[in-house]
């Protein structure tokens, strides 16, 4: 994979980074949306190297961190029940709920598995028709796609100890909603490469001209992400506001015509309760009407499921970049990693967790 | 509200989040650790010895023994490149090496799941036998059990191991000392990824192949160079961040990394890329690292890539006396980041 070290290349960086410097004239604060982006530049250091007016915003883009706690309360309830192999992503696995998490449940004798795919799940269930498989179907446009064709080879082949827990969400919602708090200092956005790479570029130019910002699809190598930033940073000094795409290697326009196709046939758009933020009309996919025998949610009976959040977690705060991570005044004290209060701090893409992990030596005296 | 305390940081209540064991307790990272401070330690009491660390060096009747014990439950049991019967050998060997020992005996127990079919058993059994010959120590004791079906999961391995420790051999994780050189002896998370490429769900094609080998030969190599090796480890669980982390602890010093310079191959790469997980945190079972006296660096370095098991070994950082109890990388863009000791099981990202 030499053509991805490229991305990585330290010369090519310095230059973009002279070039973001020589152009920015005053502070500007851009929202990266994407949770991967956010672990990029912690990782790779980029805000560092920044100008000091430059400030990255870390966005709401980790779909572990916005699953609502009341779907992470009914998958625990769900997967709790005898008879049930509960398959999902690793990194959900230890979100906390109201009480326990998935490890917890697993501990306690539940049949959780950690698979690389939904197809996997729909292997289990076939491979053991006298138990109940659900899949936790989560995330944004990203992962929605293989999770429609999971539910729709279900229906092909005629799977019925198979269901999908959904808690998608979308991205241009969120913009929207961003942009609309009356507390927003959003100046610009770098779009997420990869749920362009399924749904193109279409929803951004409105929105883009609504709230006269700039939006550039960026990639997530540490070269993508400077190049989106100085797209960004040359469209705020000129005071334009488009949409830009700056990652062609990975995005077209149209995005991704079959998956969007299946999305379109599988899912409908539904309002959705994003965690630490709240309910965004509209910004969420639910099982279409045709699938709907195929939503864990009404197949188990976990509606009466109520979710307690705790009052020490700041989250939300963060998810919308009005907070940052070590602000909140439990960070890295009743909130790390080991013991997390908020799905922030759990995800490896979660801003909290980015921050304790490759931060910390900002906190500590030297 | 007191200040943040990261050096020091322990867990206010033992093990207060989850009160039963979950996987995360043995993936070698803070969770392991903390059950053994919390649990293992207070429960064994006056008995136990500080620490209970991988291996421990003990006298008996004038002669200095290395005593170390492992078990063995990796899925699936047979990998690219070795199986279950070659890590139970050459974990404990290198545990025992790791201490400067040269390492003689072996002791082995099974379990083994009703219904484990004996051509497996047996494919483990002539691995491990291969295994010893190689690493020159003798199987001399073993115990074999079996369970329910259900109960387990296919063939779990314990081996102990007995060596014997030279004169003026003092090789322990507080030696690590500001000015040290932090050597590798060759590509990391080789074995990690050689098993993840064919566990169940996640068949991938890789060339990678696991890395296991007995290391006490590279061991006596290095101190043979006369230079004075103060710590040295295998990164197994956990990988390299969770050894950096736990001799950096145990020295009460930092350790600086250049991030270019850790030896990560490109199929390491590219599958902890795809997977979203951090290449220095996948185990090896055929790699050592060595905090040595940056003086004498240069001739270990030598006589580590005159040895098959230490052909690509580099200097990967420096032991620094700031930040104390913590790993921190120079990014290769110039920015910086602290390397933490894994909590427990590392969990593929979701996208």
């Amino acid at each position: 994979m030499k053509y991805l070290d490229e991305f990585s290349n330290p010369d090519l960086a310095r230059r973009l980074l002279d070039e973001i410097h020589a152009t920015a004239t005053r502070p500007w604060a851009m929202m990266e949306v994407c949770g991967g982006q956010t672990h990029s530049i912690i990782r790779h250091g980029i805000d560092q190297l920044l100008p000091e007016g430059i400030e990255m915003i870390h966005g709401p883009g980790c779909p572990v961190c916005v699953t609502p706690l009341e779907i992470i309360d009914r998958a625990l309830a769900i997967a709790a029940q005898p008879g049930v192999i509960f398959c999902s992503f690793g990194d959900m696995l230890r979100v906390p709920g109201s009480g326990r998490d998935l490890f917890g449940v697993k501990s306690a004798g539940a049949d959780v598995r950690v698979v690389y795919s939904p197809l996997d799940a729909l292997t289990i269930a076939r491979e053991n028709p006298d138990r109940q498989v659900v899949f936790f179907g989560i995330g944004f446009e990203t992962t929605a796609p293989a999770n429609a064709m999971t539910v729709y080879q279900a229906k092909r082949l005629g799977v019925t100890n198979f269901s999908l827990l959904v808690s998608h969400v979308l991205v241009p919602p969120a913009i929207a909603a961003i942009m609309e708090s009356p507390r927003c200092r959003v100046q610009a956005f770098l779009a997420a490469g990869h749920v362009c790479s399924v749904m193109g570029t279409g929803e951004y130019p409105p929105l883009a001209e609504k709230y006269r910002v700039p939006i550039v699809v960026t990639g997530f190598e540490p070269l993508d992400i400077l190049e989106g930033i100085r797209q960004t940073v040359i469209q705020l000094e000129s005071g334009r506001h488009e949409l830009q795409n700056a990652y062609p290697r990975a995005v077209r326009a149209e995005g991704n015509l079959p998956a969007v196709a299946m999305l379109r046939d599988v899912f409908e758009v539904t309002d959705r309760t994003w965690r630490g933020i709240g309910m965004i009309p509209d910004s969420g996919w639910r099982l279409s009407p045709r699938y709907r025998d195929f939503d864990a949610e009404l197949r188990f009976d976990v509606g009466g499921v109520t979710a307690c959040e705790s009052e020490l977690c700041r989250s939300g705060e963060v998810l919308q970049g009005l907070l940052k991570p070590n602000e909140c005044a439990a960070f890295g004290k009743q909130c790390t990693p080991r013991n997390p209060l908020g799905a922030t701090m759990v995800s490896s893409e979660g801003a909290c967790a980015a921050y304790y992990a490759y931060r910390r030596l900002d906190l500590v005296q030297l | 509200m007191t200040d943040l305390d990261f050096e020091n940081w322990t867990c206010p209540l033992p093990l207060r989040d989850t009160p039963s064991i979950v996987m995360g307790h043995g993936g070698g990272g803070a969770m392991s650790a903390e059950l053994v401070e919390h649990l293992f330690l207070p429960g064994f009491g006056a008995a136990a010895a500080t620490g209970l660390g991988d291996s421990a060096v003990v006298t008996a009747g004038g002669a200095r023994l290395a005593i170390s014990t492992d078990s063995f439950v990796v899925k699936p049991m047979f990998f690219p490149g070795g199986s279950i019967g070659d890590l139970a050998v050459n974990g404990t060997v290198n545990d025992l090496a790791m201490s400067g020992a040269t390492p003689l005996y072996l002791s082995t127990a099974f379990i083994l799941q009703e219904g484990t079919a004996l051509s497996e058993l047996a494919r483990i059994a002539e691995a491990m036998g291969a295994a010893a010959t190689a690493a020159g120590v003798r199987l001399v004791t073993g115990d074999t059990k079996v369970v329910d079906s259900g109960s387990g999961d296919g063939v779990y391995i314990n081996t102990t191991g007995l060596g014997v420790v030279a004169d003026g051999v003092d090789i322990a994780a507080h030696r690590a000392a500001p000015g040290d050189a932090v050597l590798i002896s060759g590509d990391i998370g080789v074995h990690g990824v050689a098993v993840m490429s064919c566990r169940e769900g996640l068949e991938f094609g890789t060339a990678v192949r696991s890395d296991t080998a007995p290391l006490h030969g590279l061991v006596a190599a290095m101190i043979a160079t006369g230079a004075d090796l103060h710590a040295l480890r295998d990164p197994t669980r956990g990988g390299v961040s969770a050894s950096l982390n736990e001799i950096a602890r145990a020295a009460r010093v930092g350790v600086d990394l250049v991030e270019r310079d850790l030896p990560v191959p490109p199929g390491v790469r590219d599958a902890c890329s795809l997977l979203g997980l951090d290449p220095m945190q996948v185990a090896n079972e055929g790699k050592l690292l060595a905090f040595v006296p940056a003086a004498q660096a240069g001739d270990v370095l030598a006589a580590m890539r005159a040895h098959p098991h230490g052909e690509d070994a580099c200097r990967i950082g420096t032991v620094v006396s700031e930040h104390p109890g913590m790993v921190v990388a120079r990014t290769a863009l110039g920015g910086t980041r602290v390397i933490n000791l894994p909590i427990g099981e590392q969990l593929p990202r979701i996208c």
